[in-house]
């Protein structure tokens, strides 16, 4: 483990930090659009705006610091976007004082925001224009937590990008969009006006960022000025003239690389709050070219790229993922912003993509051991067992990092779903475990579905039995059922009805994004925004995605397996008995639940009689929703993923027949129920392998080990064959958490010992005495695997 | 098998292979009067049948890569430090585990026999009554009551072992036959080592070694390794801790040395040595031990050393059997490796809990 005195004071700073809310973005978003009243092209008023914050915004050096760039004034000052979603007071306080995921507030910031920001913005913002314009129906049902919706507090985003920065400059870009408008046929193409309104803003954006970088020059150049000291004025005067360089130009060191990306990344989340912040993607690939000629002209070290990288490392952990609240902030309570590091995998043209940089990267995540970025390897067959077992001794130091993807099935989900070949292998996954072809795709995550409660709703005749209100379609009377697959039958109806309100409520927020809140900066760095001269919101990207995630599998496959087990098959139990005992939450019928529990099939164990039916609420959810068409030219699909959200689904579903109490959490993404796996891990793998991952647009599956399993090196080889296993059977992702039921358990008695401790929730790690309560016992409840 | 994790009996759900399907298990039995003591075989008509009580998947320590043990029920030793405690009876056991019985009574009701009643908050049983049939676990919601040992077929096994056949072929790994002493039950055990040999899946099998020689013939013949408990070299003693003399273990292992050594390496042996306190934790037993097995012909046999684990008490409890060295700890690491230093000393190849460590 090494960290230079440098770095391990910079490391210190971001972990000392603590999240506050900085109004400047605000602020400076409001000056403007007061300054400029006139109308102008949504894309045109953006990236003026866009311009105007970055010219005007704080310019931060942190001491000793390499790379630079920081969103907010300091680490961990966080801005706001009053024009998605304007915080009131109130907000702002629940922001300060809740006990998780809490920013600093200050008395000054409130103040501003009675004064300022709160009467321009409020009216005007996204989200109002989302709650005002989505049906009764709509609202019935995200309040009665059937689904989520991710637009309403923060802007689409969930792309990642490829290699072109590191071939191209903003200049550079600043021709195609010269080319794209000469190509313009202003005679027959009637969004020809269109198009040049958003490749102008596209360029104004170019020059913005520019410009952003200069003012760094500057600063870094007086800072150099004052300093006394030779060593680092040299570092300075160095670094200023990087930002001189890049991101004007394409970069010729490493060192240029990453300064140039950081440009783009703070680019990104400054002119929105997109979902996934953003990332680098396969980083290891992407500077490879720039590590090999420093070694070879003498101008790099392994020690200085190691160091660049760890600095690279701390710009990420400064910047939290904006304030949410309400639903959002229970569907993603975290201060992760999901920007994933991904490392090997396949090169565009199919080899083994796993390099010398792949294992430095490797040793950066350990020597940091920092939430973000987050970090995954996309393995292939290709891949040799080194790089999985060098993976296996970082996860055993129990940090929940990396996560470990399927990199051969993604190309194959990518494909699937009408992708070029050679974009599929340079795609991945971002934030979570969704999946995108790098670069080139806007696959964006409309929202979580709560299976369970569907299904709930389904026996209920369409009434939601926790406020009684009729908010579903009445599929006739359960017990009135002669076999299990007319529950089944009406389960189908049921989901189609929401999913259609779901996408229907879509159809309009894609519109509202397109029409009043264009990304011409996200735009210029998606293929074929600038060819096409469209907006990364409108249909710019070459593909399109749209997502609904599916939430509960696991658990609505228990429920479906002791229903049909001990209702239809063994016909032991009546399902009016059944639906009674569910009313009243098993109060005095607990010998009933403990059957439920402990006598059913559960998936997880390779047990086909669960597994099958987990088969079958798979293709119910995939027909209701893959294929379906969006408003940008692109297509709906699956996947199976929880971030947060399986807790709070959880509270608003009642007692299920698996024996599950009302409000307590649901199953996270593919896994089986927490406590439901009882033949260790092979049993959960075979199980979740009989899902066709394939189909979906990505999969999550937690798995804990006990740490004694990775100890030994015959131990790591198990670890390996474990997860290419799992491989062989198309499985998609699998995360783990190495840390024992009773470190947590010490954590949550004494927490003030334990704030360095770090486990694996959903797609992220995250510090477990951050996590709410509820998900802290759901983490320990997950299964915990042990050598036997 | 000794010194593992404990082993759930039947803690499978109705997810588990055998747990799930407590409802069956035992229906049909022929249940023999008397323990039996060799060569277990139970035929009915020419399906051969045999006495299970667990399968467990990704076991790791059996041998190499991921297996699959599958543990028979029926053991001729009685050792004092048995984490298995259910595997010594060939017959179906009913379990109690006061610890998640909820009292509702079920048991109570569902039991044709009269055999359960409550007492002090407890469900006791009249095991005179019992007919293993099983209709109390069948009844029970929350498996504190279950029955131990399963009758099944070799296809059923079989069906089993196939599961994780993807985890053996990425990893080398196969399936280990372990028990009590799965040689007790030799038409059965060499039935599904044929069946495991006819699919090209490795297999192991961990015997105590108390067996007729002709019966550890056939095993070795059809097996690809064999783990062969060797646990204290002094026949009094072992007599006193293990229930019988070690003499026929002993002289297997001589003849299984010949066998090897006159016919080249058709099978591997590892020797597995427990390391109890207050059992065999003295010089002079691995002495003892380190110059019978340097003399054996042939290639020097490997020995792993197995710490003793302080696994199974709650097995024993739900047995309602006594546990002889409750209060025993494991033996410290040092005396570990000073137990290994000894073999090595003796140049026998040595590896503690499957670690090989020179130091």
């Amino acid at each position: 483990m090494s960290r230079s005195a440098r770095v391990e004071k910079l490391r210190a700073q971001s972990l000392e930090a603590k999240p506050w809310i900085s109004t400047e973005r605000a602020e400076l978003l409001t000056t403007f659009h007061k300054k400029h009243r006139q109308a102008l092209p949504a894309p045109i008023q953006r990236a003026l705006a866009f311009k105007y914050i970055l010219g005007h915004k704080t310019i931060r050096i942190n001491e000793g610091e390499l790379i630079v760039g920081e969103r907010g004034e300091a680490p961990k000052a966080t801005p706001t976007y009053p024009e998605i979603c304007c915080h009131s007071v109130e907000d702002l306080e629940v922001l300060n004082s809740r006990p998780k995921t809490s920013f600093a507030t200050s008395e000054e910031a409130r103040r501003v925001y009675a004064a300022d920001i709160i009467p321009f913005w409020q009216g005007k913002t996204i989200r109002e224009m989302i709650f005002r314009d989505m049906t009764q129906g709509w609202k019935d049902a995200y309040e009665a937590g059937v689904f989520t919706e991710f637009m309403e507090q923060r802007a689409p985003g969930h792309t990642v990008l490829d290699d072109k920065i590191y071939r191209k400059g903003f200049l550079d870009f600043e021709q195609d969009i010269d080319e794209s408008l000469a190509g313009l046929d202003e005679l027959n193409d009637r969004d020809a006006w269109s198009k040049r309104q958003e490749l102008e803003a596209m360029r104004i954006c170019i020059h913005a960022l520019i410009r952003y970088a200069e003012r760094h020059a500057e600063k870094i150049r007086q800072l150099a000025q004052e300093t006394d000291d030779d060593v680092r004025r040299g570092e300075l005067l160095e670094a200023a003239d990087i930002c001189d360089w890049v991101p004007a130009h394409a970069p010729r060191t490493f060192h240029e690389a990453l300064q140039y990306y950081w440009f783009v990344h703070v680019g990104v989340i400054t002119e929105l709050n997109t979902w996934d912040s953003f990332n680098p993607g396969r980083l290891d690939q992407h500077l490879l070219p720039f590590y090999r000629k420093g070694l070879a002209d003498g101008t790099l070290t392994e020690e200085k790229a190691r160091e660049l990288l760890q600095c690279f490392w701390v710009k990420f952990n400064n910047q939290p993922a904006p304030p949410k609240v309400g639903v959002t902030a229970a569907e993603s309570g975290t201060y992760t912003d999901f920007a994933l590091i991904n490392t090997g995998g396949v090169t565009p043209d199919g080899r083994d993509g796993v390099n010398e940089l792949t294992y430095i990267i490797l040793d950066v995540i350990e020597e940091m051991r920092l939430l973000q970025p987050s970090s995954c390897l996309q393995v292939s067959k290709k891949n040799p067992d080194q790089f999985l077992r060098r993976a296996g001794k970082i996860i055993k130091t129990g940090f929940g990092q990396p996560s470990i993807f399927n990199c051969d099935v993604i190309a194959q989900e990518l494909v699937r779903q009408g992708k070029r070949i050679e974009d599929a292998r340079c795609g991945g996954s971002s934030g979570c475990v969704e999946v995108g072809a790098f670069g080139k795709e806007n696959y964006c995550l409309t929202g979580y579905m709560n299976l369970p409660k569907i299904f709930e709703i389904s026996l209920n005749r369409g009434v939601d039995a926790r406020t009684g209100r009729r908010i579903g379609i009445d599929c006739g009377d359960p017990t009135d059922c002669t076999s299990f697959g007319e529950l089944i039958d009406a389960f189908r109806r049921q989901l189609r009805h929401f999913v259609d309100i779901k996408i229907r409520g879509n159809n309009v927020i894609e519109r509202l994004y397109a029409m009043y809140m264009p990304t011409p900066f996200l735009s210029l760095l998606i293929d074929d925004c600038i060819a096409r001269g469209k907006d990364y919101h409108d249909g710019g990207a070459r593909y399109d995605s749209s997502y609904i995630q599916g939430v509960g599998l696991g658990s609505l496959t228990d429920i479906f397996a002791a229903i049909k087990h001990h209702v239809f098959d063994a016909g032991v139990v009546p399902l009016s008995e059944l639906l009674a005992a569910l009313r009243d939450d098993f109060e005095g019928r607990e010998p009933l639940r403990q059957r439920l529990w402990n006598k059913s099939p559960k998936y997880g164990n390779d047990d086909d009689y669960a597994d099958d039916l987990m088969r079958s609420i798979f293709e119910v959810y995939f027909e209701a929703i893959d294929g379906r068409p969006n408003t940008r030219g692109g297509n709906y699909h699956i996947n199976l993923l929880p971030t947060t959200v399986h807790i709070y689904f959880g509270s608003v579903t009642g007692a299920t027949a698996d024996g599950r109490r009302a409000g307590q959490p649901l199953s996270d993404g593919v896994s089986p129920v927490q406590g439901a796996d009882r033949l260790g891990p092979t049993a959960v793998l075979k199980s979740v392998g009989k899902m066709d991952h394939v189909r979906t647009g990505g999969t999550l599956l937690n798995q804990k080990l006990a740490p004694e399993l990775l100890e030994t090196e015959e131990g790591l080889t198990n670890f390996v064959h474990l997860v290419r296993s799992y491989f062989l059977m198309d499985g998609h992702h699998i995360q783990f958490n190495v840390v024992t039921a009773e470190t947590l358990r010490a954590a949550q008695r004494e927490p003030e010992k334990h704030r360095d401790l770090i486990v694996r929730v959903a797609g992220y790690s995250d510090y477990f005495c951050d996590l709410s309560e509820a998900l802290q016992q759901e983490i320990i409840t997950r299964t915990e695997h042990k050598a036997f | 098998m000794l010194f593992r994790a404990p082993a759930p009996f039947l803690e499978g759900g109705s997810g588990a292979e055998i747990g799930g399907r407590v409802d069956q298990v035992g229906a049909g039995t022929v249940r023999p009067t008397a323990r039996e003591t060799t060569g277990c075989l139970q035929v009915k008509g020419t399906i051969v049948r045999g006495m299970i009580f667990d399968i467990m998947k990704f076991a790791i320590h059996d041998g190499e890569g991921i297996r699959t043990t599958v543990f028979f029920k029926g053991c001729p030793l009685e050792c004092w430090w048995c984490h298995n405690p259910e595997s010594r009876s060939s017959q179906p056991q009913r379990i109690y585990r006061a610890g998640r019985c909820i009292h509702c009574g079920a048991c109570i009701e569902a039991c044709p026999e009269d055999a359960l009643a409550r007492e002090n908050g407890r469900i006791v049983a009249d095991l005179s009554r019992c007919d293993l049939r099983g209709r109390c676990a069948h009844a029970c919601p929350t498996e504190a009551t279950a029955i131990v040992g399963k009758e099944m077929t070799v296809a059923e096994v079989m069906e089993a072992i196939r599961r994780d056949r993807i985890f053996y072929d990425q990893s080398g790994g196969g399936v280990t036959f372990s028990g009590g002493e799965p040689g007790m039950q030799l038409d059965f055990l060499c039935a599904l080592l044929d069946a495991c040999a006819a699919e090209g899946i490795h297999t192991a099998v961990d015997t105590c070694g108390h067996l007729p020689w002709e019966a550890m013939e056939q095993v070795v013949r059809r097996t690809n390794l064999l783990l062969f408990d060797l646990k204290v070299m002094d026949a009094e003693l072992h007599a006193r801790f293990a229930g019988v003399g070690n003499e026929q273990i002993l002289r297997n292992l001589e003849l299984l040395a010949q066998m090897r050594a006159v016919e080249g390496m058709p099978y591997d042996i590892l020797i597995r040595v427990p390391v109890v306190p207050g059992v065999n934790d003295d010089d002079a037993n691995f002495e003892r031990l380190a110059t019978f097995l340097s003399r054996l012909p042939g290639e020097r046999l490997p020995v792993d050393l197995l710490p003793y684990q302080k696994f199974g008490r709650s097995k024993y409890e739900a047995l309602g059997m006594p546990h002889r060295l409750a209060g025993t700890e494991p033996p410290p690491d040092e005396q570990m490796q000073r137990f290994a230093a000894i073999l090595r000393s003796h140049c026998l190849p040595v590896t503690v809990r499957g670690v090989h460590d020179e130091s």
